[in-house]
């Protein structure tokens, strides 16, 4: 049903576009996908191979000089297995309008808020994608109404959203999952008006000399659920997400010191049962042309915390993440991101390397890997505990 | 740069060979002279292809689009649009320059839609995996550097300044530059670039000047070979166009997120 107001939203947009005499241009990627995990699952229909598919090509027309703009981007992944991940959405379908100081666009677009490496906390506006990646840097299109403003103190954003987006969480065939299967069909909601709820944020940001400031608040629902174990079928226990509404305020600042960079990102977030705050802050430092090579080595530290402490959401309540990122400054643009994130109290660390490298002029090969070791029982990383993963995928570009 | 256009206009009204002047003196005449007649263009906008050569030449290619802004009494700021390879199509650089105190620089990545502010230090680094360093190809400011003149000597049969450039801004790759100034349009003809351990390590030459709003020259092709890899770019530079009307709301974060 949403598919269809997208479809609607689509053909008149294109309509538009068609009759404005304009012609776009096509881009984008489709991959394929291959991931193995380490462990055979003790859970009858997980699998330890899944192969998948997936397409995003992007549609983009401008008109007025690039002062008027329409962007149409499709997503579409086909997993082998698991049916939750198999999924279509609409990344990007806007149209958006420049004039001097003033910004304003409409329909289904993606915004990123902060400056930390290790998480997001203060970026709220999009719903994560979950079931493309465990990292949680994928998300969905939101469906928006947004103005900007830019003036010498800075550029103000104001978000309408009319509609809300669910998180998407892996089926029952698929791996890296909460031990209980997320029923995605029936979520609840706090509010009354449920995904139709219209949520509200705005944000300004700022740069003065060397500091990057944001300051932002989110009023609506949120986007991280919590889980309500369901067992009325005995045989088929499930997870019911349940949505509250919240008052968010976010706080982002990074400091760029000639190599150092100082990142820090805070909220504050009242609704989701208690009032809490959490805070990542740290820094990144690079080696740029390391021994007058070509090669960058960049170290980040980062510190995450949450101040509910074992009750919090998250599994980073009281952590550290340490990182080196690795560039070749190559032809082939050869990168790779080594990471480990380790409570603080406890033995839990998740130890990842992302690495990338073009091949010829369009092809791209990502390898991914992420284990998942001494993962303590009652952390809300236990059911990864098994899900070790090595992952390749290859992606060509158009 | 007002400071800057009075000496440079005195320094006009005397001849290059009065007894008094040293090398120095002489080079930094010179470089603001140079400066001086490339100064009040407002805007430019162009269109650059990279061609990356390895030592067996093969050969891969590089799109963008510049777009830069004169800022009176300070560096200029610029935009660059990345159309490819395919896939960093749509990342795009911002920076603004400055004489002395860092560069400020954003990167915007199209994927996760993030403005990331980034380490202007990165200097010597390879840009887009090419024989251009980021500080090639950021915008020359007189400060920057001191000077000194050589010589004089001819490139192809046209006179030149022989000028050694010594960077000093901080994390430069090189100890010097030495530039073969065009005399007649104070334009470089070819830069001979010496690396931290004082060996030559790459030399760019500059062909295909074409005047626009009889004023300002622009090579068309520039041709840059690292002699101690064996590796060459050649940037062709087009579509120049100027005074479009670009302004400040064209260079800042927020633009950023609406370039492709």
């Amino acid at each position: 049903m949403l598919n269809k107001k997208y479809g609607i939203f689509a053909a008149c947009l294109f309509t538009f576009a068609g009759n404005s005499g304009y012609s776009g241009e096509w881009s984008g990627f489709v991959s394929g996908e291959l991931r193995a995990y380490g462990h055979e699952s003790d859970q009858a229909d997980q699998e330890q191979y899944y192969a998948s598919l997936a397409a995003q090509p992007e549609y983009y027309l401008d008109w007025s000089g690039g002062e008027q703009q329409l962007v149409f981007t499709p997503f579409l992944r086909i997993d082998q297995h698991d049916d939750e991940r198999t999924h279509f959405d609409v990344r990007e379908l806007y149209w958006a309008i420049n004039k001097n100081a003033l910004d304003l666009r409409i329909g289904i677009r993606k915004v990123f808020w902060g400056v930390t490496e290790s998480q997001h906390l203060v970026d709220i506006i999009n719903q994560t994608d979950l079931v493309e990646s465990p990292d949680g840097e994928e998300k969905l299109g939101q469906p928006m109404f947004n103005f900007s403003y830019v003036s010498d103190w800075g550029t103000m954003d104001v978000f309408v959203m009319p509609y809300f987006r669910e998180r998407t969480f892996a089926g029952k065939a698929g791996r890296l999952r909460t031990p209980l299967v997320v029923d995605t069909d029936n979520a609840q909601y706090e509010s009354s008006d449920e995904e139709n709820n219209i949520d509200l944020a705005i944000a300004w940001e700022h740069s003065v000399g060397d500091w990057d400031l944001g300051l932002n608040h989110f009023s609506g629902t949120s986007r991280d659920p919590r889980f309500i174990p369901d067992f009325s079928q005995p045989q088929n226990p499930k997870f019911i997400p349940y949505y509250d509404l919240i008052e968010q305020t976010g706080i982002s600042v990074q400091a760029t010191k000639d190599r150092w960079l100082w990142k820090f990102e805070g909220i504050r977030r009242d609704g989701q049962e208690i009032l809490y705050h959490a805070l990542t802050a740290g820094l990144e430092y690079t080696f740029f042309a390391l021994n007058d090579s070509a090669l960058d080595l960049g170290i980040v530290a980062e510190y995450l915390y949450d101040d509910r402490g074992s009750d919090a959401l998250t599994p980073f309540e009281d952590d550290v993440f340490l990182g080196v990122r690795l560039a070749m400054n190559d032809e082939q643009s050869t990168e790779a991101l080594f990471g480990v994130i380790k409570d603080v109290n406890e033995t839990s660390s998740i130890y990842s390397v992302e690495a990338s490298r073009r091949i010829g002029d369009s092809w791209k090969l990502n390898v991914e890997a992420r284990l998942y070791q001494r993962i303590a029982n009652d952390s809300l990383l236990a059911s990864f505990a098994n899900d070790d993963y090595v992952q390749i995928e290859m992606a060509y570009y158009f | 740069m007002k400071k800057w256009l009075l000496f440079a206009s005195l320094s006009v009204l005397l001849p290059f060979n009065v007894f008094a002047e040293t090398a120095e003196e002489k080079g930094l005449a010179i470089a603001i002279e140079a400066d001086k007649r490339n100064a009040g263009w407002k805007d430019q906008s162009a269109s650059l292809r990279m061609v990356l050569r390895n030592r067996h030449g093969q050969e891969s290619v590089r799109k963008n689009r510049n777009k830069t802004l004169e800022v009176d009494g300070d560096g200029d700021k610029s935009l660059i649009v990345f159309d490819s390879p395919a896939d960093v199509k749509g990342t795009a650089f911002l920076s603004f320059s400055h004489a002395i105190k860092a560069d400020e620089q954003w990167l915007y990545l199209p994927a996760l839609k993030r403005v990331k502010r980034i380490s202007s230090s990165n200097k010597s680094g390879p840009f887009m995996g090419s024989e251009f360093a980021y500080e090639d190809i950021s915008s020359q400011e007189v400060e920057k550097f001191k000077y000194k003149y050589i010589r004089d000597d001819e490139v192809d049969g046209r006179p030149a300044y022989v000028i050694e450039y010594y960077p000093q801004y901080k994390h430069s790759g090189y100890t010097k530059q030495v530039t073969w100034m065009d005399k007649k349009i104070y334009r470089p003809l070819k830069s001979e670039f010496y690396d931290r351990k004082k060996s030559l390590l790459k030399s760019l030459t500059y062909h295909d000047y074409k005047q626009y709003l009889n004023k300002y020259w622009r090579s068309g092709r520039l041709e840059m070979v690292n002699h101690q890899t064996g590796k060459s770019t050649t940037l062709y530079w087009d579509k120049y166009e100027f005074q479009t009307g670009l302004n400040d709301r064209d260079f800042n974060k927020n633009s950023l997120k609406r370039v492709r």
